[in-house]
């Protein structure tokens, strides 16, 4: 510290940045630096992508041909099983808000780490003890419940390692309320001056709403899978519908959870989705307050369908009624979003950069899944529907065309903050591309084969149905190629790519106003707000006439 | 009055820090209640569906050392709360007096809950064992699945709680008393928990 003119205190220029700032292994391992532990967070979950990936690629090999000649029925259970475990709660919940979360929040905030940074490095640590029991049971032999571990298959017929794996996903529950309470923390108090609620940038809004989603959640799939743990091991019977115990009842439990918990990995790709769209289109976003109110919306009444997964389980009918009604509620606040998103294009001076065409297949898939799960939420197309491959087509909309595009968007718009190198763009795009062609290719033949009442679950199918599968298959071959892409050019750019300046997108958050990488204090001096986050152009300017204003300038 | 307490990264101010660590275990609480919720839900559901097998089952449960714990524990919440005043006032040997209080009372439930297990289980109250007195009774049955899962959940929260108090008696209390704050808060609410479970395990049978 340096005294300057005025007496005051100066802070030191501090030119390191948090990737030099310390090179040893343990300087990675034992870091509380939220940047780095975002690091931590974004080589996990790509190790395991490719093991759910790889589960997922044996399942559409298996079903290029109708008859179960790649797998047994049972091997065939244990896939979708670890493709299903892996995916949700080892890559899609900790995906956007433990990398880019972890790594932009602070920064958008203008804080210079989160509210709890040692917790933050302890939910990573839990992330990996988690994923390493998971693991273990994969190894061993499997668990054959799929991911859902209904009862009483769960607690009483199986002889896989469900122990094991719900272990795993006791603990892995942990990591993601450690980062929920750290990021409700961080946005209630660590907001630099002038950063006043409706100043706070999309994606941090999205970030809260999640948060609030995965503490008041979370603790119910834990107390679920404890029950499940407890019957199996002591013979506890909470389920057993021999002693009078109701199987149905861990469907509502697990529901309880689980629905929220798509909300938390959709949540943070509207985001995301929602600071690309503004600054490619160099647009103010149409509608700011009521895309904050509905993303809390979505969070709330998210906590109040989970019913929809039960039309055919036995469930009192008013029941199904209200749940039914609530899930065509939920579209509303949904659908805000998107007609905001097309609103925020109109007069936009548009760039077809990579992360914008992710973003745009974004709105074009969510819709498409959204629209689809209207049809599950009405109860007599349900009927027809339930468990069908229509119901994969309609959640790998919303999860791999949603969440994972936006992810993928996200991480070509921050790339150049994150690591300080640009990327081929032209290689970028042309994956962008590919991945939502190969998406489609994939996953809309399920639609048709689902309601032409293909069942999900099983490795053999009647031989009328292979048309549609031998499109599905293909599409994974093409999506597969477009996953790897990636790792090849963005992994170039790591070594060789151009340095990037400190705003290469001329974008107006206070992320982009400290260097590329940022140093490990994250800014040079406390950043001041002075303006609204999306100070581009407004919608009665021309495109042409005025210039983005920063976060940190008056308007 | 107190020394300067100790700052943590991200932290400038103490009143700042002070205000983060209590809300960041007010959302850590929040998750509790509604874990423990799943559990209350659990109990209603069963109450609700057999009232009667419900209540002669709970009928079983040993009133006496239930009350004693309920007793044990609100008093070791009263002498955590000392500690923490005392911490906050500087007066260390009162602090460290009533943490070795609060340590006791908390080890004595313990002590008492597994007594009771063993008066339980020597009653075959367990729902998988042979000789349990309510087999074919579904209210019963589900009502000491209750029991077990709850108390035993329970009892960690009360050992992970023993484990945090303890650690205040290694900490630098006089610049670290936000630490005590905080033990505390989440003290209170394992009390909280078991002042809610004695009526619904203990005074439901006739």
């Amino acid at each position: 510290m340096k005294v300057d003119d005025t007496g005051l205190l100066a802070r030191e220029p501090d030119e390191t940045s948090y990737l030099t700032a310390g090179t040893t292994l343990r300087s990675w391992l034992l870091s509380t630096d939220h940047k780095r532990i975002a690091i931590l967070y974004a080589a996990s979950i790509t190790v395991f992508f490719f093991i759910g990936g790889a589960a997922a690629t044996m399942i559409r090999l298996e079903l290029f041909t109708p008859a179960g000649d790649l797998t047994t029925a049972d091997e065939y259970n244990r896939l979708f099983t670890l493709h299903g475990v892996i995916m949700v709660w080892f890559f899609l919940i900790p995906s956007i808000p433990g990398t880019l979360g972890n790594f932009l929040l602070p920064l958008m905030v203008g804080a210079k780490d989160v509210a709890f940074p040692r917790l933050n490095l302890m939910s990573w640590y839990l992330y990996v003890t988690a994923g390493l029991f998971t693991l273990a049971a994969l190894l061993l032999g499997g668990v054959d419940t799929g991911w859902t571990f209904y009862t009483p298959l769960s607690t009483l017929y199986s002889n896989s390692y469900v122990l094991l794996a719900a272990f795993g996903i006791f603990v892995v529950g942990f990591s993601s309320i450690a980062t929920g309470i750290n990021f409700i923390a961080t946005i209630h108090l660590l907001r630099t001056k002038g950063m006043t609620w409706m100043r706070l940038p999309l994606f941090a809004w999205a970030m809260y709403a999640t948060s609030l989603v995965m503490v008041l959640a979370t603790p119910v799939l834990a107390m679920a899978l404890l029950l499940i743990c407890g019957e199996r091991l002591l013979g506890l019977p909470i389920f057993d519908p021999r002693v009078g115990g109701d199987p149905v009842l861990f469907q509502h439990i697990f529901w309880f959870y689980s629905h929220p918990a798509v909300y938390i990995m959709i949540l943070p790709a509207m985001g995301v989705v929602s600071e690309i769209i503004a600054c490619e289109a160099r647009r103010r976003v149409f509608g700011y307050q009521f895309m904050v109110y509905a993303m809390l919306v979505i969070a709330v009444i998210g906590f109040l369908v989970w019913g929809h997964h039960m039309f055919v389980a036995g469930q009192s009918p008013f029941a199904s009624m209200i749940f039914s009604f609530l899930s065509f509620v939920i579209a509303v606040p949904s659908a805000i979003k998107v007609f905001n998103w097309t609103g925020t294009l109109y007069r936009g001076r548009i760039r077809f950069s990579a992360p914008m065409l992710y973003a745009l297949g974004f709105v074009g898939l969510f819709t498409l899944g959204g629209l689809t799960g209207l049809f599950l939420a009405s109860i007599p197309v349900d009927v027809h529907l339930s468990d069908t491959y229509f119901v994969v087509a309609h959640f790998h909309y919303i999860m791999v065309g949603g969440a994972v595009s936006a992810f993928f968007g996200g991480l070509h718009f921050w790339w150049p903050k994150i690591t300080g190198r640009l990327y081929n763009e032209n290689f970028a795009r042309s994956a962008a591309l590919w991945l939502f062609f190969g998406f489609n290719f994939t996953f809309f033949p399920q639609f048709i084969l689902g309601y032409l009442g293909m069942p999900r679950r099983y490795h053999e199918y009647p031989p009328e149905f292979q048309v549609w599968n031998v499109m599905s298959s293909t599409g994974a071959v093409v999506l597969a190629v477009g996953y790897l892409m990636p790792l090849f050019y963005l992994g170039y750019s790591l070594l060789h790519g151009e340095r990037a300046g400190d705003n290469p997108r001329d974008a107006t958050g206070l992320e982009w106003t400290t260097s590329s990488p940022p140093p490990q204090h994250n800014f040079h001096e406390p950043p001041v707000v002075r303006s609204e986050p999306y100070a581009y152009h407004d919608w009665d300017e021309a495109p042409g006439d005025a210039d983005e204003t920063p976060q940190t300038d008056p308007a | 009055m107190s020394s300067t307490p100790i700052l943590v990264e991200p932290f400038e101010e103490p009143e700042r820090q002070r205000e983060a660590m209590v809300f960041g275990l007010w959302l850590f609480l929040a998750t509790e209640i509604l874990f423990f919720g799943g559990f209350f839900f659990l109990y209603a559901v069963a109450r609700m569906q057999d009232p009667v097998g419900f209540a002669k089952g709970a009928a079983r449960a040993n009133l006496l050392l239930g009350t004693v714990n309920t007793v044990l524990l609100m008093t070791s919440s009263a002498t955590l709360t000392v500690a923490e005043r005392a911490a906050q006032a500087g007066w260390m040997r009162g602090a460290r007096g009533a943490i070795l209080a609060t340590l006791a009372l908390g080890t004595a439930f313990l002590a008492v809950k597994g007594f009771e297990y063993r008066e339980d289980l020597s009653e075959h109250l367990f729902p998988t064992s042979p000789a349990f007195p309510f087999s074919g009774l579904v209210g019963a049955t589900r009502f000491w699945s209750f029991y077990w899962f709850v108390t035993i959940v329970h009892a960690i929260h009360l050992t992970i709680g023993l484990g945090c108090v303890a650690r205040l008696l290694r900490l630098d209390l006089p610049r670290r008393w936000m630490v005590a704050e905080v033990t505390t808060l989440y003290w209170h609410f394992v009390d909280i928990i078991w002042l809610l479970l004695w009526p619904l395990l203990y005074l439901v049978g006739p």
